[in-house]
């Protein structure tokens, strides 16, 4: 089943003295489970792909139907919490809020969603636990490594119940031990939870463990495999 | 949580909290002990002259206080002490001759209003009696004594039993003089009060102008100053028919001297003054530091705003940040300057050799601090309110903040 449709989407950036396209007209359609690299090399357009499916900007041409919502038609305040009830977000530099610590970052989210203390409690405890964290629930992001603040990064974005992950570079800063453990940890959450994903990289070892990878350039599909 | 993120965010920059939580204190210690000071030495002023010079309400011929006129009396004056006294509030009644008199000695003259007193009565209601530091107040036993000023006994070289000669007008208009012998010099904070008026026995005065059974003055000393209004409307009542007929005019203090009514309301006034800049200050330092502190989590709160973050929940976060930093400051603030307040309000601040200066205007060279509860809830809340003021232009710079802008910076 589609979960994102994607049709002749287009972003040109005219702010600058010459306008950018970023994204030239693609149609793509991600279905639901699947584990999806974007790549491409620097500059081919990807982020802003991955921007424009995350809703955090506009297309400047073509729909983003994310179930039965097509993005574009949604304003701001629409958009924000379309994004905290439908997307989870992984970043490259984890982007905790360094002041909370790893059950808090968790939990944060679902009380923007309005869940109650007790519960959101109970989920963000069960979540780090999937997620390889036990026993670090109550350390900052100051206090764990790469790796484990990236854990609680995914922990983060799944607490929301997405119907997809958006992951940028997610590997970028992580050094190869971490990034294998993290891989795995999200191939099983895939697997186990049905949870798509859908990363922008240029890390082979994501490649490797991506089922589907669409390849971008110059802001246009080149390949999908 | 948002409130508990805003304020751990506060420590995140210790020094940086810590410097604006500092300029909060000083802030505060600046507004309430100047105001503390201001008011203390106002207060002290008019406690001061409603205790040795004026008391809280005063009865008159109508014309008196226009033309010190000597005829212009108040005729069986008993009748009003006697309702004063009936009064719970009243601490005291007296009745006064008064009238103006050229005093001399063999070296110097000089002008003077003579206080035609009864002693006994008069102890009730001014504290001139406490302020004889040489000789002694006046008695019965005494052969025409005058208890005289410091400061007049310096400028006519006065001793103890020297003879002082007044020159007046009697009632008749007639030119008379008399000799009076010093019994007591007083010294009060004010030292042109000191110099201008004497204290004789009013059957002494009465005898020299040919008064007698009159006045022209009748003091009432209360216990408490905030009941001078309430105490005036009841004496107003009783005496409403010798108003009525033009026996008497009754006023309070602050109708008799206005001055000392509008120094209050400046004080009052220049204190928010004060308090205002003050804060105007303190707020270029909060839009400072918290735009600052915004600019630093640019990126963090991009983030926010990505992962569904509204900006109300931004806003609200980082108006609890400053609004936080204001309680803080504030509290440790008002606690500071209420220690600061108290010691001074207990010990006084001793302006020492500037207090000579400071008597020629009618203040006490030891100024003892006084605040008001509601200046130390009105400074909180001022704080308060400019804090989160100062906090909307910070705070709108974050809301414009564009998520895909702070996530390609985070990349």
């Amino acid at each position: 089943m589609s979960i994102i449709q994607i049709n002749n989407l287009h972003k040109t950036y005219t702010d600058t003295k010459v306008p950018v396209k970023a994204v030239n007209g693609i149609s793509l359609s991600i279905e639901e489970g699947e584990f999806t690299a974007i790549v491409g090399p620097s500059g081919s357009g990807k982020t802003t792909f991955l921007n424009l499916m995350g809703g955090l900007d506009t297309p400047t041409e073509g729909d983003i139907l994310i179930g039965d919502k097509n993005i574009k038609d949604l304003n701001s305040r629409q958009l924000i919490d379309f994004r905290l009830h439908h997307i989870g977000f992984v970043f490259q530099s984890y982007n905790l809020i360094p002041v909370l610590t790893a059950i808090e970052n968790v939990a944060f989210i679902m009380e923007l969603q309005g869940i109650p203390k007790k519960e959101r409690h109970q989920i963000a405890m069960e979540l780090l636990k999937k997620t390889g964290l036990e026993g670090k629930e109550n350390y900052r992001p100051g206090e764990l490594s790469g790796g484990q603040q990236q854990r609680v990064s995914v922990a983060r974005a799944l607490a929301s119940k997405p119907k997809f992950i958006l992951a940028d570079e997610p590997t970028a800063n992580l050094d190869s031990a971490s990034t294998e453990d993290l891989l795995n940890m999200m191939a099983e959450l895939n697997k186990s939870e049905n949870m798509t994903f859908i990363f922008s990289t240029h890390d082979k070892r994501v490649m490797d463990k991506a089922r589907r990878i669409v390849t971008i350039d110059d802001g246009k599909v080149v390949s999908d495999v | 949580m948002i409130a508990s993120i805003a304020w751990r965010n506060l420590w995140r920059n210790k020094l940086r909290s810590l410097i604006i939580i500092a300029a909060v204190v000083v802030g505060i210690l600046g507004g309430v002990g100047s105001d503390g000071f201001m008011e203390g030495m106002v207060d002290q002023r008019v406690n001061t002259a409603i205790a040795n010079e004026l008391s809280n309400i005063q009865l008159h011929q109508p014309d008196f206080l226009l033309n010190n006129e000597i005829n212009y009396t108040i005729p069986n004056p008993d009748q009003y002490i006697e309702v004063a006294n009936q009064l719970p509030e009243v601490k005291g009644a007296s009745k006064r001759l008064i009238c103006g008199a050229m005093a001399s000695t063999a070296t110097a003259a000089t002008s003077v209003l003579i206080f035609g007193i009864v002693p006994e009565l008069e102890k009730k209601v001014t504290g001139i009696y406490q302020k004889v530091y040489s000789g002694n107040y006046l008695t019965d036993d005494q052969r025409i004594p005058v208890v005289v000023g410091k400061k007049l006994a310096d400028k006519l070289d006065l001793k103890l039993n020297s003879k002082l000669i007044v020159t007046l007008a009697d009632s008749s208009g007639t030119i008379t003089y008399g000799a009076f012998i010093v019994v007591g010099m007083y010294q009060t904070s004010n030292n042109l009060y000191d110099e201008a008026h004497i204290f004789v026995r009013i059957n002494d005065l009465g005898r020299l102008t040919g008064i007698t059974g009159q006045v022209h003055e009748v003091a009432i000393s209360l216990f408490d100053n905030e009941q001078t209004g309430q105490v005036f409307d009841k004496l107003s009542s009783s005496f409403k028919q010798h108003i009525n007929n033009k026996l008497i005019d009754m006023r309070t203090w602050e109708q008799l001297e206005p001055l000392l009514k509008s120094m209050i309301e400046m004080t009052a006034f220049f204190s928010y003054l004060f308090l205002v800049i003050i804060l105007i200050a303190l707020a270029f330092a909060i839009i400072n530091t918290m735009t600052m502190a915004i600019l630093e989590r640019k990126r963090e709160i991009g983030m926010l705003m990505a992962i569904g973050m509204t900006r109300g929940k931004i806003f609200t976060m980082i108006m609890l940040e400053t609004l936080f930093l204001a309680i803080v400051g504030g509290m440790v603030g008002l606690l500071m300057s209420y220690g600061l307040v108290e010691y001074y309000a207990h010990y006084g601040l001793d302006f020492g050799s500037m207090g000579s200066g400071m008597s020629y205007i009618g203040y006490d060279s030891i100024v003892y601090f006084k605040v008001t509860d509601g200046f130390y809830l009105t400074s909180f809340i001022l704080v308060s309110i400019t804090a989160v003021l100062s906090s909307i232009s910070p705070s709108i710079k974050a809301l414009k903040l564009n998520p895909v802008d702070a996530i390609r910076e985070l990349n």
